[in-house]
């Protein structure tokens, strides 16, 4: 999940914004986000049967 | 933004041209155009998240038109470029139902492609000057 989040946050950074600075910011945010909603997930589907 | 030098520099390169040249090498429409540092990004890491999905035993799906999901799939997968084809030539992609690491290595695979057709469309936004 780490080495997922920071593929798409790094492209979407370098997509998204034309500054180094601005890439590292939002590419920081992304990622962030990313694995953030993701361990919330995890944890909010932990109780659901399969 | 469109009146860097790099942007009036390019100009006469058809849109179209680059677009091919970025869906087939990623990152390499936006070298084309000049912005290298974007150009190295989109080169390095659409490609190792494919190459990673492949050593996770991911699949790369057939164009079945009778199975939509598969076929949507395998169009992802395509958009990768020279990598899917490099892959498929080498018989690579063939994927490991019961591997631990099959999904997330379909995953990746998927997302990688995926990723790259926003390159393309961005270097498209690019070349027609609307970047």
């Amino acid at each position: 999940m780490l080495i997922f989040s920071l593929g798409v946050s790094v492209v979407f950074a370098v997509l998204m914004r034309d500054e180094p600075r601005d890439q590292l910011r939002l590419g920081a945010r992304l990622f962030a986000g990313f694995v953030g909603v993701g361990l919330l997930m995890g944890w909010l589907l932990y109780p659901l049967p399969l | 933004m469109p009146a860097t030098a790099a942007g009036r520099a390019q100009a006469p390169v058809s849109p179209l041209l680059i677009c091919l040249a970025a869906w087939i090498v990623p990152g390499a429409g936006h070298l084309w155009l000049g912005r290298r540092q974007k150009g190295l990004v989109f080169l390095l890491v659409p490609t190792l998240m494919f190459a990673f999905g492949l050593w996770l035993e991911g699949r790369l799906f057939p164009f079945e038109p009778s199975q939509p999901l598969v076929a949507l799939a395998a169009l992802a997968d395509l958009g990768i470029g020279l990598p899917y084809l490099l892959a498929r030539a080498l018989g690579a992609g063939a994927g490991r139902v019961v591997a631990l690491t099959y999904e997330y290595g379909n995953t990746f695979v998927i997302v990688a492609g995926l990723l790259n057709v926003l390159v393309v469309l961005d270097a498209f936004d690019t070349a027609t000057g609307r970047k």
